[in-house]
């Protein structure tokens, strides 16, 4: 049995375990999820030793774990799956997230608890395979299984406009997909094959013409950014953020938004890289809007959790930015503040919802003075907030670090621009501490306030630990992520020579392309 | 042209033993009940009865599977082809009839007749899928079709089943017409009936354009009206609506089923040199019946109606496959055939439980809070809504995906990105299912669901059973499919 499909495939097991559980005994199945998850989660760590931090070179297609049988006949589908440095960390992210979800739900969520347990695995499930599939039909396959989790956690937990959310997640995720799956057939219709590493193949030895490559990397682009989501194709996102249960928001903001950008990462630039170069202008620029854009919105939010959304757009502004400066920095940075976003937007979340569960309000101005009631709580949240602005010792710090240097490598005015929304993210962030822990504390407030409960400190002390440790000794993390990214460039770069230079244009090329249709 | 000194061998009984079995038995129920009279007429010897002979004949079909080849001097073509979207219609007669039981009996109806009537319609359908002749064609069409214009309207003292049924008949009969008259002119232009001549024959000469362009256009409207193609769509929502439920349940996945596989064979064989001239206008009809589907699915109320719109969407996906008029889209047409049945079976076969007696409650509002009150009936009408909607991992998804593929294969590249963002906008009249059924609080019609009959808990087990395999394990449909999807052999 090979460690990683066992990963991937514990969570299922566990999600029909479950439902085989009474229904009535909610403590039960609360427990049994509890344990079925850290289980996966100290599996998942074996997979740490298994991924080479080797920084030459490695050849591509060359990935850890790698499982690769027969799936269905024809047209030939492939479970082939296998991680390398980029995966590895997300999908120990995804494993650690889903015990801690769990925890934060204990008492959170009060109905229809045996469902609620077996969509989070499922969830679990659908995001693991994401980040391992090595087939296109199979990442297909894992992309939208994780849809339907997802849509019912926000649905059935989630707030008062939940309907609405959910359904706009889910018609949102799919129109993209749509593209996405066109872009799939495509591409099997050229090559031959579903298998990525065999399609990077063919497309190294040129099976597109330009004007091809063009329109598939519009196409997987925007699937991909629809995920991200990229600036202006977020509007779903605070939505569902805002009504979805604190599991669901954190599941999403940590893990689901990471699909997009792990898509772009593993698929986008090293298929379609002339493309992917020739378009990095505008989606720079898409890119910085988003992030100073997300910033201010986030800034006028009276919601906290609209807050913490917006702020998400703003991130992972950063995050588009540093795949696209096609710089080693630029990418490990990426790499690095996806985890980063993961583990302290998931951390504000679950605060946010702490906050929640006492006070029954999302509203900052329902708060105020919280500090004085419940130290621990504001001490956390403190931490998780300078995380998140990107204070030096803390994770977020070394990602937009990196990143800025890789903008600024490639071109220097990208980093400039970039940075204004470093200083907002400080302005929005010590602005909403200012107003809900500071100041006097109303009756309303020191009523219903009261400190973390040992549960909820066991859900983010981990949490707090990982920010402290990625930011202090990143070293522990970022050398499989730089050894896949030297890979992928290296790929990227050979592909990008081959091509003649003087390419034609946008625009020429998709009337080229029309003319050939035609 | 059958010889004046025509005998029959007994190959050629071999193959059309399905037939005969459904014929014989359907007649001998028929008398049984007339012998028994009005005296309890609800038995459930009929269905039994029902069901033996469709599994006689479920038997008969796959055993001729190893006797392919043609009979009655060519007048029926048993291929792989035909065996395929025989055994599929006998499956869906087993499933029509497990799902009425419980039906019959709520809603005090005779059980004699509906039963046979079902055998009668599937026995229609069985000669349509193995026919090569356009005569026999029409045979079975009418065999089929006639039988249903019945069932369509079988409580007669209920006044939607009334005008269910007589909407049918007159627009039915008068698409039937279209048919017929292209058949006409067909036989005026090459005189001959058989397909395989008539391919023959239109390949070799190039003469009387406008006469075989017009029979085809005259064909393509009759197959149209029977598939619920648009622009001629109007009457399957009222139908669908009216009808009972389990006669909508076996409407939209046999009838349809086989409709479908007459018209490729027609459009794949007599008329495939000229291909290039009714593509685009199936092209049309493809994007039209899509969008037509899926928009007007959105706004419905009534989860007949709305299952109604939404199987026209689906006739769409499967016109995108014949569009692409290659060997893939043959056998995307036949897998997705069979997944649409299953889990379209699954969803009405779920409707017909709920609806209670009189059919009352049909309303997708009506569904609220179903999801925790019954979680066995709505997780796997969940399973069949998502089916629908085309998630990975059920048949319908993989159904989808092998058209799409057939149609990039045939450089169909807009047409495929229409569709699947069609399917899109479809995704949400059924997710909206899914938000009554589990994100509302109960309504008082499911505070009180009377508990799965059997017979209507084994159609739920195995078209989800079907759905999931299709969707999981592929192949076990798609080899058969692919070795199957050329016409005469």
């Amino acid at each position: 049995m090979n460690l990683l499909t066992a990963v991937i495939f514990l969570p299922l097991i566990g999600c029909l375990l479950t439902l085989l559980l009474p229904r009535e005994n909610e403590k039960l199945v609360r427990q049994f999820t509890l344990v079925w998850s850290l289980l996966v989660f100290v599996i998942s760590l074996f997979l740490i030793s298994g991924v080479s931090s080797d920084q030459r070179p490695a050849v591509p297609g060359a990935f850890a774990f790698d499982v690769n049988f027969g799936w269905i006949g024809t047209p030939p589908i492939r479970y082939h799956i296998g991680i390398d440095g980029i995966s590895l960390w997300l999908i120990i992210l995804t494993t650690l997230l889903t015990p801690i979800c769990v925890l934060i739900s204990w008492s959170y969520i009060g109905k229809h608890v045996l469902a609620f347990h077996a969509f989070l695995l499922l969830l679990e499930f659908g995001l693991v395979g994401v980040f391992c599939a090595l087939d296109l039909f199979l990442f297909f396959v894992f992309w939208e299984v994780c849809l339907v989790p997802m849509y019912f956690l926000i649905g059935v937990w989630g707030h008062d406009r939940r309907i609405y959310a959910a359904l706009k997640f889910f018609i949102y995720t799919m129109a993209g997909s749509a593209l996405m799956l066109i872009g799939i057939l495509f591409l099997y219709n050229k090559t031959g094959t579903f298998d990525y590493p065999a399609v990077l193949l063919a497309l190294q030895r040129g099976a597109l013409t330009y004007p091809e490559e063009m329109l598939l990397f519009l196409g997987f682009f925007i699937a991909f950014a629809i995920k991200v989501p990229m600036f202006p194709l977020h509007t779903w996102l605070p939505d569902a953020h805002v009504e979805a249960p604190t599991a669901g928001s954190v599941m999403l903001a940590s893990v689901m938004l990471k699909m997009g950008c792990y898509g772009l990462l593993r698929f986008c630039l090293p298929m379609f890289p002339t493309a992917a170069h020739n378009n990095a202008g505008w989606i720079n620029v898409l890119a910085i809007t988003g992030i100073i854009y997300g910033a201010l919105v986030a800034m006028v939010q009276p919601n906290m959790k609209k807050l913490v959304a917006y702020s998400s757009v703003s991130h992972l502004g950063f995050v588009v930015l540093g795949l696209f400066t096609f710089t080693q920095q630029g990418l490990d940075g990426a790499v690095y503040q996806m985890l980063n976003h993961g583990v302290s937007t998931g951390a504000l979340f679950i605060l946010v919802g702490f906050l929640y569960e006492r006070r029954h309000s999302l509203e900052i101005n329902a708060y105020g003075g919280v500090a004085t009631p419940a130290p621990q709580l504001s001490t956390v949240f403190m931490i998780t907030m300078l995380a998140s602005i990107g204070l030096p010792t803390l994770n977020n710090f070394v990602g937009e670090f990196l990143v800025l240097q890789g903008a600024a490598i490639a071109q220097f005015r990208l980093a400039v621009c970039a940075s204004i929304g470093v200083i907002l993210s400080a302005c929005y962030m010590l602005w909403l501490y200012q107003r809900v822990f500071y100041g006097r504390a109303s009756e309303e407030v020191t009523h219903h306030m009261h400190d973390l409960v040992p549960r909820e400190a066991l859900a983010i002390v981990p949490l707090i630990l990982l920010m402290v440790w990625m930011g202090v000794y990143s070293q522990s993390f970022l050398p499989p992520i730089s050894a896949a990214n030297t890979a992928a460039l290296a790929g990227i770069e050979a592909r990008k020579e081959l091509r003649v230079q003087n390419q034609p244009a946008l625009l020429a090329s998709l009337r080229e392309f029309f003319h050939a249709a035609r | 042209m059958l010889p004046a000194n025509f005998m029959p061998s007994g190959e050629d009984y071999l193959r059309f033993l399905p037939e005969m079995i459904l014929a014989v038995v359907g007649t001998l129920i028929m008398l049984l009940d007339a012998i028994r009279g009005d005296k309890d007429n609800q038995n459930p010897l009929y269905g039994y009865a029902a069901l033996l002979a469709l599994g006689a004949a479920l038997g008969a079909a796959l055993g001729g599977y190893s006797h392919l080849g043609p009979a009655f001097s060519g007048m029926l073509q048993i291929d792989g082809f035909a065996t395929f979207f025989r055994v599929l219609v006998i499956c869906v007669g087993i499933l029509t009839v497990l799902s009425s039981f419980q039906y019959l009996k709520r809603e005090n109806a005779a059980a004699g007749d509906y039963n046979a009537l079902v055998l009668f319609s599937i026995t229609g359908q069985c000669v349509m899928a193995g026919a090569n002749e356009l005569i026999m064609i029409f045979i079975g069409l009418e065999i089929s079709s006639i039988a249903t214009y019945v069932l369509a309207g079988y409580l007669r003292d209920d006044k939607r089943n009334n005008e269910s049924a007589l909407k049918y008949f007159l627009l039915g009969s008068f698409a039937t017409a279209f048919l017929l008259y292209g058949i006409a002119w067909i036989y005026g232009a090459t005189g001959s009936t058989n397909l395989m001549q008539i391919r023959e024959l239109l390949a070799t000469s190039h003469e009387s354009g406008i006469l075989i362009g017009t029979a085809a256009a005259l064909m393509f409207v009759g197959f149209a009206f029977k598939v619920s193609a648009a622009p001629f769509q109007v009457w399957a929502p009222d139908v669908y609506q009216g009808a009972p439920a389990p006669v909508t349940l076996f409407m939209s996945a046999g009838p349809k089923a086989v409709a479908f596989a007459v018209f490729v064979r027609v459009f794949f064989t007599a008329f495939e040199s000229i291909g290039a001239r009714w593509e685009p206008f199936i092209w049309a009809s493809a994007l039209l019946t899509m969008v037509v589907g899926n928009f007007a699915a959105l706004t419905q109320t009534n989860i007949k109606r709305m299952l109604a719109y939404s199987s026209i969407a689906h006739a769409g996906y499967v016109l995108v496959a014949i569009t692409a008029h290659n060997q893939i889209g043959v056998s995307a047409v036949m897998f997705y055939l069979a997944a649409y049945a299953l889990m379209n079976i699954g969803a009405f076969a779920v409707v017909t439980h709920f609806s209670r007696q009189g059919e009352q409650y049909v309303n997708i509002s009506d569904f609220a809070g179903l999801g925790w009150k019954q979680p066995m009936t709505a997780g796997l009408f969940a399973i069949f809504l998502l089916s629908l909607i085309g998630v990975p991992l059920t048949g319908g998804f993989f159904g989808k995906f092998y058209i799409f593929q057939a149609a990039i294969d045939a450089h169909l590249v807009w047409l495929a990105v229409l569709g699947l963002l069609n399917s899109a906008v479809g995704a949400y009249y059924y997710l909206r299912v899914l938000v009554v059924m589990y994100m509302q609080d109960p309504s008082e019609a499911t505070t009180n669901v009377p508990p799965l009959g059997a017979a209507l808990r084994t159609t739920l087990f195995a078209t989800a059973f079907g759905t999931l395999l299709l969707g999981i394990r592929p192949s076990v449909l798609l080899d058969f499919v692919r070795s199957s999807s050329t016409f005469g052999k």
